[in-house]
């Protein structure tokens, strides 16, 4: 059983996890399934880790804090605002200009990436100057979006819901295919606003991840950065349109997501 | 292992990113509830991971949300001088700090718990004590996820933490490798025994419940 990667196939266990796990760079995964085509102990092995892991899927063992305990947090937090002297006090704060419910990200967004500030604030002809770049604005959008009560307009799993509901609240009709059996299932849509106008955002799920899909009639666009504050943004244009996919998703999966929403298009 | 290790995709994200300095414009006032609006905004909605991983490590519903309530605070306290940018594994590490914390403190009244999964393994189904949890006690006909739960909550905790960090919260090898503060060769080697240990598991009660069903 000395082929492959390397080492015995006890040896490569961890590989099988690893590959399982989307974990392995091109080059070993590579070398790993072309293992596993010929050793039928270790794709024996594979098909449990990969069943295991389904098993884990389970909406119901992701737990939920009770009311009880996030008002208790609420309280101890507010109480600690004012208990705690000023030296102690959390001393970022947001200037006056900035939105109150969610102070934070611009000016990091800002800070830690300024290539991708410099980059992308060509990307549009009518961009104002102070105006947040668009990786920024969809990157902030999709943050905002995984706070409570912000993520959908419109919740259904049901594309023919979802799809109906932009009717009439924007000037094109995004494709909103289902792709749960892709296992990205449709988590709903809502209206947004980027690059200074309305967009449609498609919210999916892998896992207990979020992705979100903006959606945009295509105008020139070059290409968004990928990754931004630890968030991957995946773009491209299609048949007229622009798409922009964000995601706290390795860049792998976030490439299924797009190819699994591709294949979905009507063609 | 190295071989492992190199294997192992750079990615992007890390938990370590630049400190930033604080903005001293702000008044004292102004600045709390604007920490707490920002906290709010930023941290809370990762209440329910963060009940999620006590919940599983502590196996007990009170102790869980004693221990999310102190970390949500330290999570406060530290917001400022918060050295990542993902905010979720941060959190993860100060639940886990303070379920150490706890156990550490309770260490004595948990010691039944330690050596259940041994004594589980080493002896015959028929031969375990009576009253304590086991693959083959836990109730058959629970629905599935919760047979899932128990059979979780049975393996060694620091085999279950990196089971529950990959396969229910959704942890990077490099992220629960921070948060552990081990290795990611050591990560990656306990997920494998930990998957192990559910499966073994798993199967007992699977046979199980066909012997019940016949």
């Amino acid at each position: 059983m000395m082929n492959g990667v390397g080492g015995s196939c006890s040896e490569r266990e961890l590989l099988l996890h690893g590959l399982a796990d989307n974990e392995l760079d091109p080059a070993n995964a590579l070398a790993v399934e072309e293992h596993l085509r010929g050793c039928p102990a270790c794709a024996a092995a594979f098909r449990e880790i990969i069943q295991q892991k389904e098993l884990f899927e389970k909406e119901e063992l992701r737990l939920r804090a009770s009311e009880a305990l996030r008002g208790r947090v609420l309280t101890a937090i507010h109480a600690g605002t004012e208990a705690i002297p000023a030296t102690l006090a959390p001393a970022k704060a947001p200037s006056a200009s900035q939105n109150a419910s969610y102070p934070r990200w611009p000016k990091a967004l800002a800070v830690l990436s300024p290539m991708a500030l410099a980059a992308s604030l060509a990307l549009f002809v009518y961009t104002v100057n102070q105006a947040p770049a668009v990786d920024q604005q969809l990157v902030a959008s999709h943050v905002r979006s995984l706070l409570a009560s912000h993520l959908t307009d419109v919740a259904s799993s049901d594309q023919h819901t979802v799809k109906p509901w932009f009717l009439g609240k924007l000037d094109f009709s995004p494709s909103v295919p289902d792709l749960a059996e892709k296992g990205f299932p449709l988590i709903g849509g809502r209206l947004d606003y980027v690059g200074g106008r309305v967009v449609a955002a498609l919210v999916y799920k892998r896992h207990s991840h979020v992705i979100n899909l903006f959606v945009w009639p295509a105008g020139k666009m070059k290409a968004l950065p990928e990754t931004l504050d630890g968030y991957h943004v995946l773009s491209w244009t299609h048949g007229g349109f622009s798409y922009a996919a964000v995601s706290d998703l390795n860049s792998k999966e976030m490439q299924e997501f797009q190819s699994a929403y591709e294949d979905a298009l009507p063609s | 292992m190295r071989k492992v290790v190199s294997a192992i995709a750079v990615r992007p994200r890390t938990l370590l990113g630049p400190e930033k300095p604080p903005d001293a414009k702000q008044s004292p006032v102004a600045e709390g509830s604007a920490a707490a609006a920002a906290f709010q905004a930023v941290v809370l909605p990762h209440l329910d991971a963060a009940y999620t991983l006590a919940r599983y490590l502590t196996r007990r519903g009170e102790a869980a949300d004693d221990i999310v309530q102190e970390a949500m605070l330290r999570a406060y306290r530290g917001f400022s001088g918060r050295r990542g940018i993902n905010v979720r594994a941060w959190l993860l590490a100060i639940v886990r700090n303070c379920f150490l914390t706890w156990h550490a403190r309770n260490r004595a009244k948990l010691e039944d718990f330690q050596t259940e999964w041994e004594q589980a393994c080493a002896t015959e189904s028929d031969e375990a004590g009576k009253d304590q949890e086991t693959p083959e006690t836990i109730l058959i006909k629970q629905q599935e996820s919760t047979r899932i739960r128990a059979l979780i909550e049975t393996i060694p905790h620091q085999f279950r933490e990196v089971l529950v960090l990959r396969d229910i919260e959704d942890m990077s090898y490099r992220e629960i490798a921070e948060i552990t503060d081990v290795s990611i060769g050591t990560v990656m080697s306990r997920l494998a025994r930990a998957r192990k240990m559910f499966a073994a598991a798993w199967k007992k009660t699977q046979m199980q419940a066909s012997k019940e069903i016949q």
